[in-house]
């Protein structure tokens, strides 16, 4: 580990206790961003990312959109020499990112993350038309995209009323630390 | 299975296996046409699926992304839920990760143990086999139930899409891998299969939602790339994937994509094709009549 002037272990330490990750395994080899099919639309790229954990860099890591661009399609630790289970990296530094409030570098896709989690605390089962109306009301944007929802509407690909669970219970318990 | 030749006209010789069945939100709420195609082929095959009663979403991609206890507890429900003594079938790639992953930690994990034993008041099933719709082609005979079964798909040029899920991340990297599955049965089934290289390239989930624009890049790669190679349709084995492949897809005439559910379901003599079609938003019926497959 390089720890930078004003950077700290703690970060590495810490990802290592939720997920087993050693960080001086890297070899930034950059097999997972040669891979990564989202690399576009991320600001570091994943191995930069483990470098900033090596860096000791925690608020830009936290800060950085590739933790939230990151599906988690696992294309990078499928190939990665060291069998660095890279997506589990992003999991953790996301929900550190929430945990500790700092500014959320892609607002729309917590946005739908929330929203997909409400639903299931609603029904217990996902509901798409009511996350796709609630994340476009939240982000007060109804109008793009509108003919990929009338497309879906009209191909019946969202149903209209959501598919739900019996057991109120069982969802209460699942949901109880919230 | 032994192999038989003949006994075509009586599969009832067969002994009828019996899953309990895990459909999941895309299969039970989006891809209606894909779970009437799966049923109808598991019918044909002697497979009786009893859905899980009751069940509740895996988590998908949210909760794990930023809830990790929301996270933990969606799948253990389902695993409490599974009957015992028969296999847990998951169609959906994506909850057959979430679902089996959190078993086997649970299978590993004292703690994890008593606190699934805990809050759902069950012993834990050391047992329980969680398999994925593809291990039903380890389990059956597909010539036993087609009299030639390599003039069924008449030479149709199909490009298998697995998408990423099925790629066995980490925590399920000493679990069977399907690769190669939809090849060798579709190919039994005398269809053409095409190879290109982004038969597991992710198809960008939730970002068709959240950023659009990078979902349509990756979609529009994969499509254009099976097109370059000469398929006239993609098959999918992801509900999601499908519903993604299509919406977000921007070329100009694109092939259409077929579920994997309802080529086999075709192939073994399904005649509804009629309830399913029409949810597709790349009409496959032009292609199929073309082949012969289906008729007017």
């Amino acid at each position: 580990m390089i720890n930078q002037d004003g950077g700290s272990q703690a970060l590495a330490d810490d990802i290592k206790a939720s997920t087993g990750i050693n960080f001086n395994s890297c070899l930034h080899c950059k097999t997972c961003a040669n891979g990564c099919p989202f690399l576009e639309g991320m600001d570091y790229a994943p191995n930069a990312v483990i470098r900033l954990i090596q860096f000791g860099m925690e608020e830009e890591a936290l800060k950085c959109s590739t933790i939230w661009v990151c599906v988690g399609c696992n294309t990078c630790s499928s190939c990665c020499p060291m069998a660095i289970d890279i997506p589990a990296v992003m999991d953790s530094l996301r929900h550190k990112a929430i945990e500790k409030g700092v500014k959320i570098a892609e607002p729309d896709i917590m946005n739908f993350h929330t929203e997909v989690l409400n639903t299931v605390k609603k029904y217990g089962r996902t509901h798409k038309l009511e996350i796709m109306m609630r994340y476009k009301f939240k982000k007060m944007d109804l109008l793009s995209d509108m003919g990929v929802g009338l497309k879906m509407l009209k191909k019946r690909k969202l149903d209209l009323t959501p598919s739900k669970i019996q057991d109120k219970k069982a969802i209460e318990k699942i949901f109880r630390k919230n | 299975m032994k192999k038989s030749s003949g006994k075509i006209e009586n599969n009832r010789q067969f002994e009828r296996l019996k899953f309990s069945f895990f459909p999941g939100c895309s299969l039970k709420a989006s891809g209606h046409e894909n779970t009437m195609s799966l049923l109808k082929f598991c019918d044909r095959v002697n497979i009786d699926l009893i859905e899980l009663e009751d069940w509740n979403c895996c988590g998908s991609s949210s909760a794990h992304s930023v809830d990790s206890e929301v996270a933990k507890n969606l799948p253990m429900r389902n695993i409490s839920l599974a009957p015992k003594g028969i296999p847990l079938m998951i169609a959906c790639p994506s909850c057959l990760i979430r679902i089996k992953s959190m078993y086997l930690k649970i299978k590993k994990d004292k703690n994890l143990r008593k606190e699934y034993e805990n809050l759902w008041e069950k012993p834990f099933d050391d047992e329980l086999e969680i398999i994925h719709f593809f291990e039903i082609f380890n389990r059956i005979n597909l010539e036993d139930y087609n009299d030639h079964p390599e003039e069924k798909l008449k030479k149709l040029k199909v490009a298998p899409y697995y998408g990423c899920m099925l790629s066995m991340p980490p925590d399920l990297r000493f679990e069977k891998n399907y690769y190669g599955i939809m090849e060798k049965t579709l190919a039994k089934l005398g269809a053409d299969i095409i190879s290109y290289g982004y038969g597991t390239r992710c198809c960008g989930t939730y970002l068709s939602v959240a950023k659009p624009q990078v979902a349509q890049k990756v979609v529009n790669e994969i499509v254009s790339k099976a097109m370059e190679a000469g398929a006239e349709c993609l098959v999918t084995a992801c509900a999601m994937c499908h519903l993604n492949l299509e919406i977000r897809c921007s070329l100009e005439n694109p092939i259409p994509v077929l579920h994997f559910s309802e080529l086999l379901s075709m192939a073994l003599g399904a005649q509804d094709q009629k309830k399913w079609f029409p949810r597709h938003i790349v009409d496959p019926v032009p292609l199929l009549k073309k082949r012969g497959l289906i008729i007017a």
